[in-house]
């Protein structure tokens, strides 16, 4: 039950990286960028991969039409998702320590996971609903106005997951260490809970 | 005689049908190794040359930078010659770069590139260069390779022996060629001799920032005073100076100064001079010279006018100066990577002096003295010299070093590449150069630590090596591998101007450290606007300021009225860019000067004076973006006393 416990306040802790580590990370990449223009995605915010970044996918971008990159405090996201994540870290230790003490079952764990996955979801989902906004809601000004061939006007969303070419750009989208730690981290919650469950049955 | 000269023509013959044959022999074995020379000079496209080559651009005044081994041309830095391509010298920031007690001076003639160095190694922070027609010195930073400092020599004519720097970078070094009365007065040409002065000058440079002050003055005999190189290592502490001239010859001086059997080579103990100076010696002389300082910050060059120099009567410092007979009017002086050889290049003989630095101090220590020349001790010829190198070429002009204990000599009249071992003074190896090679230069190749990977030779004469481009030509230059005991031929290219000299550098010591942009946030220019809404035109009388800015794909403001004829118009333009390699350029119409190219996060300024009432339009020349074609704006311009009220604005 211990060993148990041990790793249900160990496996939360690894969210703590989401503070200092971004979570997602988008690239772009040009014949005239061989050096790619990056993005990272944190919890409280979007941040240059190399300084004067987000500065110049700005300028690139009013070519066609899509707004500013947002700051911090432009989306409730970016003070709303450090609270969460700062909870859900503070509720898994919580949760470890009463598993130690034996207040707790090890179910409370699995618990502990399914509602990260759903709040991880809801994230996610979240921030697709933004990347659609922003690749599709476009100045009706803008500079060049791109049609796909059947006349659609052109979406320029990054993907969520992998690469996509849009214009001269090659984007890639991936999960970035942050967010690696915090698979990380809810892996290991799980692992309590197996933990936890073969310790329960061993006795009986 | 007649039998003489027969005979002669026969040696001539025989030679010539030698020649013939090893010609022959070259180029079948060119041929077979055509392939892999190609090779060796080739850089495949996207990847990088492993060394920077900065060339001095002689009658263009500035310094051109190429790669090695590709030959590739990567810019031209502007130093002492106006530059419309970027306003270097005709933006309002950079016209006092060019200004000089002689007022401003829009042109040089640019010679010897030297590398800062640390411990004698080439450390990678400033190259320096000297110009040799209204003497100066200019120091170029290798971080921006933009000029940021020129300062001017007073007393000084021709600054030819010059810039070389000593091996930690405590002076840059500035002899005369051309001695001059001293002070500058009104007196009789034919009483040159013994009047006249060759001043030699110590400009300090501070470590932390490269500022330079010229410390003092050596007035040394009416020679002329040709190259210049420090010792290093056991030899640090002292410089060299090839003289010729010594005749003191004033005219017809092609003859009258080759005359003597020997001229000197004059080893200066800059640190006793210096420590002479520390301690209250020298003489405060009133004079006048510009000091131009860049400053990155604000974009913008100060000249100040200099009134004093410290001048020093070389007699009055005992043991600074002693004179080391060198045969037949030397040009190169060169110290070996470990500061024991100094070898002068007799440029009207067959062979090459070298002198010992050993040799010199015993000879000086036994106060061995053949006489002396105003006063300064003249060393006994046999007692100084190491050796001579019997080259069989002639014309010797200018020596480097691989590290590898061989020497690498130019002749210029007989046009090729030696190449000789030190200490024993064999020939090794030469080469032929297209044509009239006159300097050389192998990366490091005047430091304690060279690379010797290639030699490039760089020469007067072009002739047929390329396709004519009527009766004026650049100047060629090739590059041979050295990496084995033969040197290789491995490439030609032209080069702009005409190259005297130039520095080679490890790429991976300058690249790494080379800026992308200014900070726009650290701009310090006071009429830059650091944001758009602070755009704004501004008058004062008949002057009006406008402070504008840039970024893809606009000015702002891009429509103005209210401008008169007789108007000063300065445009102060920000490139708000802070992307590599976003410049954008800025010209109007019928403008008296020239465009002006402004880096990302740079402002500079150009002044218009309108002439003619009209709707003038003005654009960005730099094709910055898909929409550059749009990059364009409108200033209407009123006549002289109308009333159109001052107006400013973009996309109204
Ligand atoms: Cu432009």
């Amino acid at each position: 039950m211990k060993k148990a416990g041990l790793l249900m306040i160990i496996g939360p802790l690894f969210l703590l990286g989401l503070f200092y580590f971004p979570l997602w990370n988008i690239m772009l990449g040009a014949p005239q960028y061989p050096e790619p223009l990056g993005m990272n995605i944190h919890i409280d915010g979007i941040r240059d991969m190399n300084e004067f970044d987000l500065q110049n996918i700005d300028g690139l971008n009013h070519y066609i039409g899509m707004r500013k990159l947002p700051k911090p405090e432009e989306m409730w996201e970016f003070s709303t998702f450090p609270l969460v994540i700062g909870g859900m870290v503070a509720l898994g230790v919580l949760i470890g320590i009463l598993g130690i003490i034996g207040k707790l079952n090890y179910q409370w764990y699995a618990g502990w996971f399914v509602l990260m996955s759903i709040l991880g979801i809801l994230g996610m989902y979240d921030f697709n609903a933004w990347m659609v906004d922003y690749g599709t809601n476009l100045d009706p000004n803008a500079i060049m106005k791109l049609a796909n061939p059947d006349g659609t006007p052109m979406s320029y969303k990054p993907p969520l997951f992998g690469h996509a070419k849009m214009l001269n750009f090659d984007v890639t989208s991936l999960p970035s260490s942050g967010a690696w730690m915090m698979f990380v981290g809810m892996t290991t919650t799980v692992i309590a809970f197996f933990v936890g469950w073969k310790a329960t049955k061993k006795p009986t | 005689m007649r039998k003489y000269s027969y005979i002669l023509m026969l040696f001539g013959i025989t030679a010539f049908l030698s020649s013939c044959g090893n010609q022959g022999d070259n180029k079948s074995s060119n041929g077979a190794l055509s392939s892999s020379a190609a090779e060796k000079a080739y850089v495949a496209p996207g990847e990088h040359d492993e060394f920077y080559a900065f060339m001095s651009g002689g009658y263009s005044g500035n310094i051109t930078v190429y790669g090695l081994p590709s030959g590739r041309l990567f810019k031209e830095i502007p130093v002492f010659s106006q530059f419309p391509t970027s306003g270097y010298g005709y933006s309002e920031e950079t016209k006092p770069m060019l200004n000089t007690s002689f007022g401003f001076v829009p042109w040089d003639d640019a010679h010897h590139p030297d590398i800062s160095q640390t411990n004698g190694e080439l450390d990678g922070r400033w190259i320096f260069i000297n110009g040799n027609n209204t003497p100066r010195i200019a120091r170029v930073s290798l971080e921006t390779f933009e000029t940021e400092e020129i300062i001017e020599l007073p007393n000084s004519a021709g600054n030819h022996s010059s810039s070389f720097i000593t091996e930690n970078t405590e002076y840059v070094v500035a002899g005369t060629r051309f001695s001059v009365p001293v002070p500058q007065r009104d007196m009789p040409i034919n009483e040159y001799k013994g009047n006249y002065k060759g001043a030699l000058s110590f400009i300090s440079i501070a470590p932390d920032n490269g500022r330079l002050n010229l410390e003092f003055q050596m007035m040394m005999p009416g020679f002329n005073y040709d190259l210049s190189h420090p010792g290093r290592g056991k030899s640090h502490g002292w410089f060299f100076f090839t003289t010729y001239n010594t005749e003191e010859a004033h005219t017809l001086m092609e003859v009258n100064s080759s005359q003597n059997d020997k001229d000197f080579i004059a080893a200066v103990n800059w640190k006793k001079v210096e420590e002479y100076v520390k301690n209250g010696g020298g003489t405060k002389m009133p004079a006048e010279y510009a000091h131009n300082v860049y400053d990155e910050h604000t974009h913008m060059a100060t000249s100040t006018m200099k009134k004093e120099v410290i001048t020093v009567d070389p007699t009055k410092v005992p043991g600074a100066v002693y004179f080391l007979p060198t045969p037949k009017s030397p040009h190169g002086c060169d110290v070996d990577p470990s500061g024991q050889y100094i070898i002068g290049n007799g440029k009207l003989s067959a062979d090459l002096t070298v002198h010992s630095f050993d040799n010199m101090i015993a000879a000086i220590e036994g106060a061995k003295f053949d006489g002396e020349a105003y006063g300064i001790p003249i060393l006994k010829f046999e007692d100084v010299l190491a050796g001579t190198v019997k080259s069989g070429g002639l014309g010797p002009l200018h020596t480097e070093f691989d590290g590898q204990g061989n020497a690498y000599t130019t002749f210029f009249i007989s046009s090729e590449v030696v190449k000789w071992k030190l200490g024993t003074w064999e020939v090794i190896d030469r080469q032929p150069t297209y044509y009239s090679v006159g300097h050389l230069m192998i990366p490091g190749g005047n430091s304690r630590k060279p690379f010797g990977k290639y030699v490039v030779a760089m020469n007067k004469i072009t002739k047929d090596r390329y396709l004519p481009t009527g009766p004026e030509m650049e100047h060629s230059a090739q590059i041979y591998d050295i990496s084995g005991d033969k040197m290789e031929l491995i490439y030609d290219f032209p080069t702009h101007g005409e190259p005297h000299y130039a520095a080679g550098c490890p790429a991976e010591l300058l690249a790494p450290n080379s800026k992308k942009i200014y900070r726009l946030s650290e701009n310090k220019h006071p009429y830059a606007v650091l944001t758009p809404d602070q755009a704004k035109v501004e008058r004062d009388g008949n002057e009006v300021h406008i402070y504008m800015s840039t970024i893809r794909s606009h000015f702002t403001p891009d429509n103005i009225e209210g401008i008169k004829v007789g108007d000063k118009v300065y445009f102060h333009i920000t490139n708000h860019e802070q992307d590599f390699d976003v410049p954008h350029g800025f010209a109007m119409i019928g403008q008296n000067t020239s465009e002006l190219l402004i880096m990302p996060g740079q402002t500079k300024t150009s002044l218009w004076e309108p002439k003619k009432p009209g709707v003038w339009p003005f654009y960005c020349t730099d094709f910055c973006s898909a929409l550059h074609q749009e990059m364009q704006g409108y200033v209407r311009v009123s006549p002289a006393g109308s009333d159109v009220p001052l107006t400013y604005s973009l996309g109204e």
